[in-house]
């Protein structure tokens, strides 16, 4: 199966995602604890201006405004039937902007996580999570997404979830996680252990990779994990444009359009191919990282110490895939492999 | 060291038990840990040493972990579950035997925010340390906290925030406390996945927890201080 995003990925040696969704529509007046799909019907025209200006600020592909649209999350603002109507007026919003563009621009059907914590540990069975993806996937469908775009997944059984609803509604898709917590995801998978899972699955994705977590230089950091698998599947990097902060009673993400650049250069040449930005990710620094990546060539792998001098910092010292990464207590009863 | 099958908890003494109960905690296994509050309790142990010393004592060690990036959520909430367990058995005899308390939260995710897979790991974490936890759930506007304090009348309000946009309402709640001239009766720890301890410190916070283990640690710290000052 070939598509727009398959042909863009043959052809060209990066490609520009977009921003923040978030951040951009509280800019232009959402309330928090609303549900930014609803505005997919009652603002059209904003959330239009939303990928209007990531595709005038150089974006190659854009994700819709779709993130929460599964009858899980819309269920938190009773509008839990409308998961497939809210998606579809998502990507159909999405495929005017991409269609007028003059240009490729890929449609990319946002798929969020459900919320909810999957079994054995939690409550949502995985035959519910695959019903829930299925139905915001053909959603998108309907609406004339390209791609589906899942993404910041914690847990492998919802990614997995997730891949086997995208077969059911025959879409080519691509999936993220977000790797939070001790440059793990919040349910403890490893950057090493998602590229083996990804090669795994039968219905594979066109690429996969890392979005939002904590700050650029972790995210990098995880991207140098895929690249060291050796994985042929193409990476993705979204990352925050650095790390909120609290000013005057709101919140700023700390990362400069100038950062967000080198960011974008260093993403490349760790490996990643789709390259976006996150949270707090504006059109001007969208710009920026055009400008950078056409700017530069590719060089060699950056060193943890060259990210932490352009980026600052990690969250954390190790992020699992070390050789001297702590390990479980040894237990009596059911003996832990670490 | 024994294959599964040959371990019965009966036939331990009382510190191997509580070293098993420990393992059993650290692997989630909440019909052991059932079975081996039962026995100690049948031994003559008091409620209160049941609790501290073996619950406790186990979570202890998964939280540790947990802050350490040894363990993640899927086995904090299995740990925390077989906890409940045996909570579920002590909770009745505590009250009955009007064992010390540890001290009391009461704790919810900010208004406009729907998130709460951080917050139930604090609560969890909590009565796992010996806490009395008053979960108020998501969505919490400054009243619902309000009353919940005046009822409740906790040592600790801990609020939770997943998003940008809804952190900032922390600072809400706590400025009404403040005007209200009641900030001083209650320990505040903040947390969730965007703060920082810069952020706690600008609103007004006692302290920034960064995940629930930190949240355990910071507590205790705060309630002894609370205390001392106090009986001082």
């Amino acid at each position: 199966m070939t598509n727009a995003l398959t042909k863009m990925l043959a052809e060209r040696d990066w490609i520009l995602a977009d921003g923040a969704t978030g951040t951009n529509l509280f800019n232009m007046g959402l309330m928090s604890g609303d549900a930014p799909e609803l505005w997919n019907e009652q603002y059209p025209e904003k959330i239009k201006a939303l990928y209007q200006s990531a595709v005038d600020a150089g974006s190659d592909l854009f994700l819709t405004n779709s993130f929460g649209g599964n009858a899980s999350r819309l269920k938190l603002h009773n509008a839990q039937k409308r998961a497939h109507e809210l998606s579809r007026m998502a990507a159909e919003i999405g495929r005017d902007v991409a269609d007028s563009s003059g240009r490729t621009v890929i449609v990319a059907g946002s798929v969020g996580p459900t919320g909810d914590i999957m079994q054995p540990v939690g409550t949502l069975s995985h035959s519910d999570a695959v019903e829930i993806f299925h139905e915001q996937a053909e959603g998108l469908k309907a609406g004339g997404a390209d791609v589906l775009w899942l993404e910041t997944i914690s847990a492998p059984e919802e990614y997995l979830a997730a891949a086997e609803a995208f077969k059911l509604a025959d879409m080519l898709w691509v999936g993220t996680m977000s790797f939070d917590t001790a440059g793990r995801t919040m349910m403890g998978m490893t950057s090493a252990a998602m590229v083996e899972m990804v090669d795994k699955i039968d219905n594979s994705p066109l690429a996969f990779g890392a979005n939002c977590g904590t700050g650029a230089s972790d995210l990098l950091r995880t991207i140098l994990g895929f690249s060291a698998q050796g994985s042929s599947t193409p990476i993705i990097a979204k990352g925050n444009a650095g790390i909120p902060k609290y000013v005057d009673g709101h919140i700023h993400y700390d990362g400069t359009p100038e950062l967000m650049g080198q960011y974008a250069c260093l993403a490349r040449d760790c490996g990643a191919k789709i390259i976006g930005g996150c949270c707090g990710t504006m059109p001007e620094h969208l710009r920026a990282m055009r400008a950078a990546l056409e700017g530069s060539s590719k060089s060699g792998s950056p060193s943890l110490e060259a990210i932490v001098a352009a980026l600052g910092p990690f969250s954390s010292t190790g992020d699992g895939t070390e050789d001297n990464a702590p390990t479980a207590r040894v237990t009596r009863r059911r003996r832990r492999i670490a | 060291m024994s294959d599964e099958d040959d371990i019965i908890l009966a036939e331990l003494d009382d510190e191997e038990l509580v070293q098993q109960m420990f393992d059993d905690l650290y692997d989630g296994l909440k019909e052991e840990i059932e079975e081996g509050v039962n026995i100690l309790l049948s031994r003559g142990w008091a409620p209160y040493d049941v609790l501290t010393k073996a619950l406790v004592g186990g979570m202890t060690i998964v939280g540790a972990d947990f802050r350490d990036g040894i363990l993640f959520v899927p086995e904090v909430l299995l740990a925390a579950n077989a906890m409940k367990g045996g909570m579920f058995i002590l909770k009745p005899l505590l009250a009955e035997t009007g064992a010390p308390r540890v001290g009391k939260m009461v704790i919810g995710t900010v208004k406009g925010d729907i998130h709460d897979i951080g917050k139930n790991l604090v609560s969890m974490m909590m009565e796992g340390a010996g806490f009395e936890v008053v979960d108020l759930g998501i969505n919490n506007a400054v009243d619902a906290y309000l009353e919940a304090l005046e009822a409740e009348e906790p040592d600790i309000l801990g609020m939770s925030a997943l998003l940008t946009t809804t952190m900032p309402y922390m600072k809400v709640v706590i400025d009404t406390l403040v005007e209200q001239g009641k900030r001083d009766d209650y320990i505040v720890l903040v947390g969730g996945a965007p703060l920082n301890e810069e952020f706690g410190k600008a609103i007004g916070a006692d302290a920034y927890c960064r995940d629930a283990a930190v949240a355990v640690e910071t507590a205790k710290e705060w309630v002894g201080r609370k205390h001392n000052q106090m009986a001082g």
